[in-house]
Formats: structure tokens, sequence, C-alpha cells
């Protein structure tokens, strides 16, 4: 009785929708058709805007290649909370809209994808985010860039242009990827001057532009004269740093328009990668569930140097660039002390750059960091 | 009768014009506006995956809506949903960890339990300070939305976060068992029913009920209410604690029907947009619930208008503030139509 | 090196500039709300009027060039919103606090719907007077760069301060705010004092935006306003409806902001979110602190809908 019962009612939702479609669909009947025809169709979804100069534009960008690719149609969605609405926005892009490949651009919307990628074994879902392992459906993907490596170069310029030493490191959240490029900067800073530190301040929030002014401010008040900001859009980080005449680095996409004086090199992603899915997908091709790596996997990229930089620094970052590219350089090893004076890595010790394990469980900061992640050890 | 029908034809004629006026808004940004509320139809009600989606925006917002119609009765103006909603998820979480090995359905009664008691409280607070000091409710919740979203983010962060999940700041997580699924055969969570059947206890309660009956006194004329002999404060806690339940139980449904653990995802306007469907439905529980699947419909077919259109997504928002300055402007015709005058009334 | 390792002096320094920087919004919108609520209105929608504020300050100054024209604009997309308020609320039978509130609504879509064009540009910024040219520390000439529109604030305290009392129009407004029913008795055209008096909030509220937007942070972004117009309401009551408390109040409120960010610079990190938390809860505080339910706040307009 309970099953029919059941059954009589997503039959009504059903025949209800079908009724009262009739006249939308009328008037709809040219847009639909138009979504479903021959090419495959691509979904983007963000959590903010596309044009942040922020995450969400390194995504845009990245989907603007994809866009280029032959037989392949793009829609985006902006604004799409990490809640159950994403769910349903996904779902419509696929049932409304016909997308056979979503890119959900944001962490939050990985239990969501989980939820739905079983329902839809014929749409590919990749996310930005290195979450996925055995036993996740086959039609997932994770990707991400270590863009430790980016920020470690950025830290050589910034150890290099530094007048005072100081240099400073604004992030949103206290998560281990922030961690582990504040790491980076410092580390690639006190490769080439070993008394330089870093302030760290932690905003609290992804997007908030009157603090995050603040802190550049407060840092600069501090004597600190390069500054790199993790935030969703570093726009209001560099332009600030710009007005009060100091160096800043850029984070997620190309911000040196922004600071014509100022800007040295910036830590940008390479979600490009997101193509190769998309051609094997079309192809029937194979590709990994998961992938993550830096200059080595070319998923990570570095932003084009400011006029400020000179060729010696240059050459200099390229090096670098190069090292990690051939895997002669690790980020992490040791003798490796931490902020509050404990050995993290004993002399000899080579944490590998994809390593991912000890990434994920990076709690502590480097020694010369002015800061806490205020996680336990 | 009258009055009921009345009611109706004022709130569509607002509805009405709140719809060509935002024809207009479209028509000057060069978009055709049938094509538009075609889509909006698709998107919000046009197919059986449309009405799931728009049910799955409304389910919320029929409880934060009750924050504000319940206390309305009462003649209070709270716009304190948001912090509630979010004290309930986050007591929710508290509650569910505590008490982690209860059978399933317990265990998610509890939970449920917990963060209508958070939210009540929370908003209980806000109606003793205007009892007890006069400090002006409106205000009062006001402030306590954004103290509930830094006690939060300051809670999920540090004290209650979940270290094993490195990729999001959020707090310990609910027993898998406690969560709940969707409705089987609508694809909707629970909180759907759990909102529709609020809106039906609530109207039952402030219209039946003796101490329904004696809010409403109290919100027709404080004076009187006064004079009369009735308990206040009592009634003014108690209308304040059950709007501010029902955002709690709003929180703790996000909880064990969506997140299974607190994170910043609970501040999503939730609070906010029960406000504007408790005025759209003039404080009337069961027209809450048909004002929260409107507005729920316009929500859910943003999306589809966003990528059909390339139109920004605040245009679901500007909409949605027509609606609501138009039903309020249509406040002022209530009484005036004559056709709804009664006959032998004066002028 | 001059002036680099300040340490604690850092702190102070970055509060009296925090104070200053970030007051300013806060001071245009609460003098804006102020004078509202003298004549009886109270405009929850400022956040929206703000927003567009900002908006419409930066998209003029993008495509004019002139950031002073881009105030202009801010003004006036703030008057307009204002009007709109004064109009639906002067309908008979309609809750002003709720038309606030649909006000914010609709302002803050408006102004996300036609600012995306603006995100990406950087618009000509407003310039600022350096007021600290006497010191040789960049910490301290960078904390006194500031803006022509905070002396324009607290010139405009002032005058309504003086105004108020002394005009034939700031008496209408009180009376007007303080017993509607006296006022039309004695002639006064109450609905018509009300929309100016909110169209000239609104009008502050949208310059408020323009700072946000030109000054400072001095960009255009949706998340650019974390409620500065919501609170300008309790900031009003704050200042107990006194033009010239809305200065000190508004400074006092621009300090506790960039008090967080400045601590952590000297090691004192966590807690930031509570730190942000300051203002609202010092707010409610003081709100419970000097309401009774006896007497209506001291100096609170008879004809506030919040005060009944």
């Amino acid at each position: 009785m309970a099953g029919s019962s059941f059954d009589s009612r997503r039959r009504f939702l059903n025949d209800a929708g079908r009724i009262v479609s009739a006249a939308g669909l009328a008037a709809a009947w040219p847009t639909l058709v138009r979504a479903q025809g021959k090419p495959i169709t691509v979904g983007f979804l963000y959590t903010g805007v596309r044009q942040d100069y922020g995450w969400n534009q390194a995504h845009t960008v990245a989907a603007r290649q994809i866009g280029k690719l032959g037989g392949v149609k793009v829609i985006e969605q902006e604004n799409v909370p990490e809640t159950a609405e994403a769910e349903k926005v996904m779902e419509s892009m696929i049932r409304l809209d016909g997308t056979r490949v979503l890119f959900p651009t944001s962490f939050g919307y990985w239990p969501f994808i989980l939820k739905i990628a079983a329902k839809y074994p014929d749409v590919l879902f990749v996310h930005a985010g290195g979450l996925w392992k055995e036993g996740d459906p086959k039609n997932t993907i994770g990707y991400r860039g270590y863009m430790e490596e980016p920020h470690y170069l950025c830290g050589i310029a910034a150890g290099r242009m530094s007048k005072t030493g100081k240099i400073g490191f604004i992030g949103a959240k206290p998560l281990y990827f922030i961690f582990n490029n504040c790491n980076g900067y410092i580390l690639g800073a006190r490769s080439v001057n070993p008394k330089a530190t870093c302030q760290v301040v932690i905003t609290g929030d992804w997007n908030n532009p009157v603090k995050e002014a603040e802190a550049v401010n407060s840092m600069v008040d501090q004597g600190v004269d390069v500054i790199v900001g993790n935030c969703d859009s570093p726009k209001v980080v560099i332009e600030t740093a710009e007005r009060r005449g100091v160096y800043s680095c850029g984070y997620h996409t190309d911000l040196s328009a922004l600071a014509p004086k100022g800007f040295l090199t910036g830590a940008e992603w390479n979600w490009g990668k997101g193509a190769d899915f998309v051609r094997a997908w079309q192809t029937k091709g194979t590709y990994p569930n998961l992938l993550r790596g830096g200059f080595k996997r070319d998923m990570v990229n570095l932003s084009p140097f400011g006029k400020a930089v000179p060729e010696a620094v240059r050459a200099e970052v390229l090096k670098a660039r190069q090292a990690f590219a051939d895997d002669k350089l690790a980020l992490y090893q040791g003798p490796l002390r931490d902020n509050e004076g404990n050995l993290v890595l004993k002399a000899g010790q080579r944490i590998d750059n994809e390593d991912n394990k000890y990434k994920l469980g990076v709690k502590f900061l480097v020694e010369g960091a002015i800061g806490k992640t205020g996680l336990a050890r | 009768m009258r009055a009921r029908a009345e009611t109706a034809l004022i709130t569509a004629g607002a509805l009405a014009l709140a719809f060509a006026l935002f024809g207009l808004f479209l028509l000057a940004n060069r978009l055709n506006p049938l094509e538009v509320y075609a889509v909006l139809w698709l998107g919000g009600f046009g197919t059986s995956f449309s009405l799931q989606a728009t049910l799955t925006q409304a389910a919320p917002l029929m409880l934060t809506a009750l924050c504000v119609a319940i206390p309305a009765r009462a003649g209070l103006l709270v716009i304190g949903g948001e912090g509630a909603l979010v004290a309930g998820g986050v007591c929710a979480v508290l509650a569910g960890v505590a008490a982690a090995g209860l059978p399933a359905a317990m265990g998610t009664v509890l939970v449920c339990a917990a963060g209508a008691a958070a939210g009540g409280a929370w908003i209980a607070m806000a109606g003793a300070l205007k009892h007890l000091r006069g400090v002006n409710e409106t205000i009062s919740t006001l402030l306590l939305n954004y103290i509930a979203i830094a006690l939060l983010n300051h809670l999920v962060s540090g004290p209650i976060r979940d270290h094993a999940v490195s990729l999001k700041v959020t707090s310990w997580s609910i027993p898998q068992a406690y969560m709940v699924d969707a409705i089987p055969g609508i694809g909707v969570h629970w909180g759907l029913a759990l909102g529709v059947l609020a809106c039906l206890a609530a109207y039952v309660l402030l219209r039946y009920s003796v101490p329904g009956f004696a809010i409403a006194v109290l919100g027709g004329n404080a004076r009187a209410a006064q004079l009369v002999g009735l308990p206040i404060g009592r009634l003014t806690l108690l209308a304040c604690a059950l709007g501010g339940a029902a955002a709690g139980l709003a929180g703790a449904v996000e909880i064990v029907a969506v997140h299974g653990a607190a994170s910043s995802s609970l501040v999503v306007g939730f609070g906010y947009a029960g406000i504007l469907v408790a005025f759209l439905a003039r404080q009337n529980p069961l027209a809450i619930v048909f004002f929260a699947f409107l507005v729920g419909g316009i929500s859910a077919s943003g999306g589809l208008m966003q990528r059909r259109f390339d139109m920004p997504d605040a245009a679901t928002q500007v909409l949605q503030g027509m609606i609501f300055l138009c039903v309020l402007g249509s406040n002022a015709l209530y009484g005036r139509l004559r056709v709804f005058r009664v006959a032998g009334a004066g002028a | 090196m001059t002036g680099s390792e300040l340490g604690w002096w850092g702190v102070a320094l970055a509060v009296v500039g925090g104070a200053i920087r970030v007051s300013t919004p806060y001071l245009f919108v609460s003098l804006g709300e102020t004078l509202t609520e003298k004549s009886g209105r109270v405009n929850l929608g400022l956040e929206g009027t703000l927003l567009m504020g900002a908006m419409s300050g930066y998209g003029a100054s993008y495509l004019t060039g002139s950031p002073w024209l881009g105030v202009l604009a801010a003004a006036a997309s703030g008057a307009l919103l204002g009007l709109l308020h004064a109009a639906v609320s002067n309908l008979p039978r309609v809750n002003d606090i709720a038309v606030g509130i649909a006000l914010f609504i609709f302002g803050s879509g408006l102004a996300f719907f036609l600012g995306k064009p603006f995100v990406q540009p950087q618009a000509p910024r407003l310039p600022t007077l350096a007021l600290g040219g006497f010191s040789d520390a960049p910490a301290i000439r960078a904390a006194l760069e500031v803006s022509p529109l905070f002396f324009i604030g607290i010139a405009l305290a002032f005058a309504m301060h003086w105004a108020l009392p002394n005009t034939r129009w700031g008496l209408i407004v009180r009376a007007v705010g303080d017993n509607a029913e006296a006022a039309r008795t004695a002639g006064y055209p109450v609905n018509l004092t009300r929309t100016l008096a909110t169209t000239l909030g609104g009008v502050f509220a949208g310059v408020a935006g323009a700072f946000l937007s030109l000054s400072y942070p001095g960009t255009w972004a949706e998340g650019l306003s974390s409620g500065q117009g919501l609170m300008a309401v309790a900031l009003v009551i704050f200042a107990r409806w006194h033009p010239v408390h809305c200065v000190w109040v508004s400074l006092l409120f621009g300090g506790a902001s960039a008090l967080g960010p400045a601590l952590q610079t000297v090691g004192v990190t966590g807690y930031y979110y509570l730190t942000g938390a300051a203002p609202y809860v010092l707010t409610l505080a003081l709100l419970i602190a000097s309401s009774s339910r006896r007497h209506r706040l001291a100096g609170a307009p008879g004809e506030l809908s919040i005060n009944r």
C-alpha cells in the first residue's frame, strides 16, 4: 500500500509538471532545443562572481580555454551557494541544459557531487579539489595544483626585492593549503635572505574587502614591504599595497594590471588541464580520478613579472621554477624548524613535492613566520 | 469570506504590478520579458525536476518565515531568523555529537529538538529584553544575527572544528545514522514536511488555542491586554520563543538533512528571505506555505535565467524586492476598495 | 629604518588610522538616518542604498573619469531610493520597517545587477589629503591620509546639530517626528517633510557608499559592505539621535573594525571573529543599559515606530 501511494505521489508530481509545463515549454522550446544540440555542453558553477580578479576568474579563464575546443559549448552559473541548492543547480544543468561535463568550482560542492554522480553515470564531474578516494564514483575527478610551489617563487622575488626584510602574508581561513602557501612563500624568501620574517594575518573570511585593506595597512605600518593575499579576490590587497607604495604578489590569476609599479609576480592556477578531461570524456578515453601536481605536471603557473623586477631576479626565479619542473627542488626539506622552535624535519629528510598526506597534515608555520595557525599539533 | 477575497484580490493585484514593473526593467535591459518569464516558469515550476528544486528552496523559508509571523501576531517585529537558524544549527550539532549512541530515530529527534530549543532561546532573549528593558526587538534581533554568525564562525574554526576535514572549515559531524534522506518519491528532504507541518501547527495554535488568542489580543492592543490582565511578559516570551524555535528547527534541518555539520554554509540568507515570505503572506502561517513556494520558485529559476540570458543572478533579488514593495504598498488599499465595502458603511 | 619596527605603537596607529578611514561611511549613513528618524521614519533599507551608491559612484567615476562626479551620481541614486522608501511608507497602513527591508533586498539586488560590468575595471579614486606631512614615519603619514569626505561629514554633523533647533525646517522636522497629529493640526506638511528627510537620508547613504568604492577600500565588489547600512540604525540609537555624537560613535566603530587585523600583526592571533563582533555586542550592551520599559529612550522622536 505504501509503495503505491509513493508511486502515485511521484506520478502526480510528474503529471502536474507535465501539464503545467505545456505553455512554458512552448515558449521556451527554441532555447531548449539550442541547449540539447550536437556539441557537448560543459557547465561551470561558481560560488561567486566570474570576474572577481581571483578564484572564480581563474576558473572562467579555463572555461574560455575549454570553450575553444571543438564541439564544446560552455554554460556558466555564478553565485551558487554550497548548500542543497548546489545539488539542484547541477541537476538543472544536466536535465534542462543537457550538460555532460560539470565543473563545480568550489570545495564545498564535493558532498553534493558524490550524491548525484551515481545517478548520472553519463556525466563527468570535475571538482576543483583533491578529495577523490578509492570507492568514490568513477565519473568524478578531483584536480588541484600545488600552489605552494609558485608561492616559493614569489618568496624568492619578495626576498630579493624587500628593502626591510619583512614580508607579509594575508590568509582567509585557517586551512592546510593556506599554511602550505604561506610556508612556501617564507621558505622562498629565506632561501635568498635567511633573516627575512613574514607577518601572517588570517582575516577569517574568504571575502572581506575592509578587513583585507586593514590588514595591508597594519602590515605596512609594521614595516612590511611585500605582501601576498590568499583570499577569494586579492584585488583589494594588491590595490591597497600599490597605494601604500609597497610591492605585492598575486594569487589565483594574473593581477599584474592592478599594480603597475609594485607587482612582482604571482601564483596562478592552471585549471586549463580540465580541457584534457573534457576531451577524454568526449572520446571515451581514459582520465585520472585524482590529479594533483605543481610545475612538474603543469598544474600551476607563474604570473608575468612586473616592471619593477630586474633581470637577475627574474632569472633566479625562473631557475627555481625549472628546478620544480625537473623535480630537483623539494619545498620541505630538513633541517626545518617551525616558528615555535620545534624541529620539524631533520637534516637529510626530504618531503616529496607530491606527498599529499604530509601536506594535508601541515599545521605549523615555518621559522620566520610571525603568527599562528591556531591549530593544535 | 469577504475579507479573504479582498486579501486574495489585492495581493494578486500587487503581484501582477510587480511582474509588470519587472517586465519594464527587463525591457530596459534589452531582454524580452515574455521569454524571461517563460524560463522563470520552466525553471521554477515547469517540470517535475523544477518543482523539486523549488520545494528544496521553499522548505527552510517556511520555517524562517514563522520566526517573523508568530511574534508579529504579538505585535513584535522580529528579524532574527538568520541568527536563530545559526544558533539552532550549532546546538543541533553539539547535541548530535554529545549523544552519539542513541538509536537513529531518537537521535534525529533529539538533534532537531536541540536546534529548535536553541533558536527559541535566542529569540526569547530579545523578547525578554523587550519586556524587561524596553529594548526594541527589531534592532536587538538584528544585532543578535551578527553576534550569532560571529559565534558560529569562531566555534567552527576553533573549539568545535573537525580537523580531520582539512579542506573546509567545518564543525564535528553528527553521527551518520542521525541524518535523514529525501522524502521518498519527491526528491526533497524531510525539512519540507516539517515546514508544512510547522505552518499548520502555528495556524491552529494561533487561531484556536487560548495562548494563541491571548497573543493576538496582545498584538492588537498592548494596553488593552494589560488592562484585561494578560501576562504580557510571558506572552511576549512565548511568541518569541515559538518563532525562534521554528527558525532554529530550520537550522537543525540543514544539519540533519543537508550538511551533517555546521559551517559558514549555514549563513546563506534563509532568515532574511523568510522575512520577505512572512510579509507577503501577511503573517498568516497558511499563506506562508504558498509564498514560500512562490519565492522558492523564483530563486530556483534564477539559475536557469542566469544561464539562458547571461543575466546576473541578482535579477531574482530585484524581482523579489519589487514584489515586496508592491505587496507592502498594497496594504493601503485594504478597506478602500468599494466592491468589498460592507453596505451602509461610511465612505 | 625609520618607523619600521613599531610593535604596539603600530596597533595604536592602525586603530587611529582605521578609525578615521572606516568611520566615514558609518558617519554619513548615521547622519542620514538621524535626519530620517528625527522626522519619524525608520529606514532599514540603507544597506541597499549604500550599495547602490557604491556601485553608481564607481561606475560614474569609471565612465566619466572624475571621482567627484561619481560621488554626485551616488548621491543621486541614494536620493532616488530614499524617495522610493518615503513614497511607499507614506501610503496609509504601511509599516516603514518592512519597507526598509524590502528596499534592502531591492537596492542590493539592483546594485549587483547593474554593477556586474564594473567589477573588473579600475575607476579613478577620490584624492586624499596628506595631513601627516609633518612626520617622517611612513606609518604616521599613511594613517593620516584622510579623505576630504571625512571632513565634509564632520561639517555636516555640526551643521545638522545647529540646523535642527535653529532653522524653521529643522523645527518642522522635529515637530513632525515627535507628534504627527499636532504637527498636522499646526499646518505642517507631514508627508512632505518625511519625504524630504528620507530622501536626504538616502543622499547621505549613497555618499557613504561612494566612499567605500572610491576611497576606502576603493573597489567595487559584491562583498563590499558588511552591514554598515544596517548598523547605522543601531548607531543612531547609540548616539541618541544627536548628530555630533554620531561622529564619536562612528570613530569608535571604525577603530574597533581596525583592531582585529592590527592585533594579528603584533602576534595576538585567534579570536578574530569575536573581535569582529565587538561593535555589535557593544551596541547591544549599550541599548540594554540605556533602555527602560517605562520611558522611551531620551532623545527619541515620539513618532518612531521602533519606540512604540
